[in-house]
């Protein structure tokens, strides 16, 4: 079937591709590839992009359901109404506290918990492994109940297990105040995603060579020194994707909140808000003002770590 | 390593098994508490008190007309979205990993993007579209977002599978004189097998745990999963905390997972770590 005398027809060749320069073979194969590939791809974009196209165009209008008549274009009105308000900004702030206290803490302990995979006898690996995997495994909404109970000022345990700290006593109500209802939210978020970090770095630690390690213990390195100078920065690439996914996994935090407090006592995140505008009040210009202004928010995040810290994605893809 | 040494790892392994282990074991403990023993203020039942109430009530009591129908829609929907995005990802996983052509990067790009995408931001003009299409609460409603959810890491974790398979064997086994089909059934698939199969368990673990598409997309029991059930259980009565029915039904959707997870920690591992990073 390969003949080399079909002209290159137009309607083939990919826009970018030199026309007639490429082999019939190498045609073909971009053709299977796209064949393959595309309705994946076509899926993708239809469950993401055609949605944030609809919410841009939505947010430009003053639109609520129960009064779906009087829907009228009001421009940017929904943005500036956002941006000046108090809860826009509270939100915001409650978000990026607990992602950089959950992260934060993540990263320091997901590293230990990956230590100890490593030095751990054989005999000892899959039951870790299985043991770990298990947070990772069990749904958020699970989790957050086992820990709000667990806080709760009737039918928990934690009051009088603790009672010896400083600020606990027996009625300490844990989510009538906002830090400590934001604290408890923390504990969940972390118990459950150290597991994943944990996971992404010992696939990490498992790449620093091993002649490295040696040649510093030859050169008299003590185990400090050889942590900070060749384990950490040879794993620098595993340690940012990791960062980069679960800042904004952590950034959308909301199962959780919903569980434990129901967005009561300032502990809104920004997922949060928009959910209360939408789905509780019906408020479909305002709620689509705000999804568009967390996914501007997201793809920041991912900007500034992408050009600032260098995240090397191609790392992540695989390559 | 000296006998110290393997006694202090061997400490450290064991707290990791309390850590993750820790919250399980308290809400297995309070599905069995009767509701007159849930303020008992310790860890376990009080003396010999463990009940099976929690259990019956959800499962043939008064509660399990709101929890049975979220389990089957759960175990539908969420396998459903499975298999499709399985479907379309082997598809796609095979042209990333055989195949030479411009677009690789876009589309590994694009799951990327859509794998951080924020879920709020899709759930509020789904909600209005669905509403007027009639998607609103029903099984299709759900397994259209979820694919948002399944698609791009399965994208990533089969390419990622696909890239290690030997496909020379495939040649290999055509010049000893097996037909392509033969070929392909006899060689490929078994090699690909496992990467496909640790693809949807992954998958299925991110279906099974969504809670903003179940909440937002639904309305009733017609389609509505686990986790949104239990977010808005509210007991028998308004005067009944339900605790304990909550913590019943959360055990009973651990323990596929947990299943799963004690089944086929390796392969999970392998799929979760092999896609994210690679040196």
């Amino acid at each position: 079937m390969s003949t080399t005398t079909l002209p290159p027809t137009k309607k083939d060749a990919p826009v970018s591709a030199p026309s007639g320069k490429i082999s019939d073979r190498a045609r073909s194969e971009r053709k299977l590839g796209w064949l393959l590939a595309g309705p994946a791809f076509l899926v993708m974009l239809l469950v993401t992009a055609y949605p944030i196209a609809q919410a841009t165009y939505e947010s430009l209008f003053d639109y609520r359901l129960t009064d779906p008549d009087n829907r009228s274009f009001t421009g940017l009105t929904n943005y500036w109404v956002i941006l000046t308000d108090r809860l826009w900004w509270e939100a915001i702030g409650i978000t990026a506290f607990i992602t950089f206290i959950t992260v934060a803490v993540e990263l320091v302990l997901g590293f230990a918990l990956a230590l100890v995979m490593v030095k751990a006898l054989r005999a000892l690996r899959p039951i870790l492994r299985a043991a770990i995997l298990i947070p990772y495994a069990v749904i958020t909404v699970v989790s957050a109940f086992a820990w709000q109970f667990a806080f709760d000022v009737n039918s928990g345990f934690v009051n009088s297990w603790f009672v010896w700290l400083p600020g606990v006593s027996a009625d300490t109500d844990w989510f009538g105040d906002r830090w400590t209802s934001i604290l408890v939210i923390c504990l969940a978020e972390i118990w459950k995603t150290t597991p994943f970090i944990s996971l992404l770095l010992l696939a990490g630690l498992a790449q620093v060579p091993e002649v490295l390690q040696e040649a510093a213990k030859v050169d008299g390195a003590t185990r400090w020194q050889r942590m900070w100078r060749v384990t950490i920065p040879n794993m620098k690439a595993a340690i940012m994707v990791a960062l980069l996914f679960r800042t904004l996994d952590a950034f959308r935090v909301f199962d959780t909140i919903f569980i434990m407090t129901n967005g009561a006592n300032g502990t809104e995140s920004v997922s949060f808000l928009a959910y209360r505008q939408t789905i509780a009040r019906l408020e479909i210009g305002l709620g689509s003002a705000l999804s568009v202004l967390l996914f501007l928010c997201v793809v920041l995040i991912a900007f500034i770590f992408i050009k600032l810290f260098r995240v090397d994605l191609s790392q992540a893809r695989g390559e | 390593m000296s006998t110290r040494k393997k006694v202090l790892w061997g400490i450290g392994g064991f707290l990791i098994v309390v850590y993750c282990l820790f919250p399980i074991a308290w809400i297995v403990s309070v599905s069995f508490k009767a509701p007159s023993d849930l303020a008992n203020k310790s860890f376990l039942p009080s003396g010999g008190a463990a009940t099976l109430e929690n259990y019956r009530l959800i499962l043939t009591g008064g509660a399990s007309d709101l929890f049975l129908p979220a389990l089957r829609n759960s175990f539908g929907i969420c396998l459903i979205a499975t298999a499709i995005s399985c479907v379309l990802a082997m598809f796609a996983a095979y042209a990333i990993a055989r195949l030479d052509f411009p677009g690789k990067k876009l589309i590994l790009s694009t799951a990327l993007v859509v794998a951080i995408f924020p879920i709020i931001s899709i759930v509020t003009p789904l909600f209005n579209l669905w509403r007027n299409i009639g998607l609103y609460d029903t099984w299709p409603g759900l397994i259209i977002p979820y694919l948002s959810l399944t698609l791009p890491i399965s994208i990533w974790t089969m390419s990622a599978f696909f890239r290690e398979i030997p496909w020379e064997m495939e040649q290999a086994a055509q010049v000893d004189g097996a037909t392509t089909w033969q070929a392909f059934r006899k060689v490929i698939v078994p090699l690909a097998a496992p990467g496909v199969f640790t693809t949807a368990i992954i998958a299925f673990f991110i279906a099974w745990n969504d809670f903003i598409y179940g909440i937002s997309l639904t309305s009733t029991e017609a389609a509505r999963p686990v986790p949104a059930a239990l977010g808005l259980f509210t007991g028998a009565s308004q005067f009944e905390e339900p605790t304990g029915a909550i913590s019943a039904a959360a055990v009973i959707v651990t323990i596929p997972v947990v299943l799963l997870v004690l089944i086929f920690q390796r392969r999970i591992v392998a799929g979760l770590t092999n896609g994210a990073v690679k040196g």
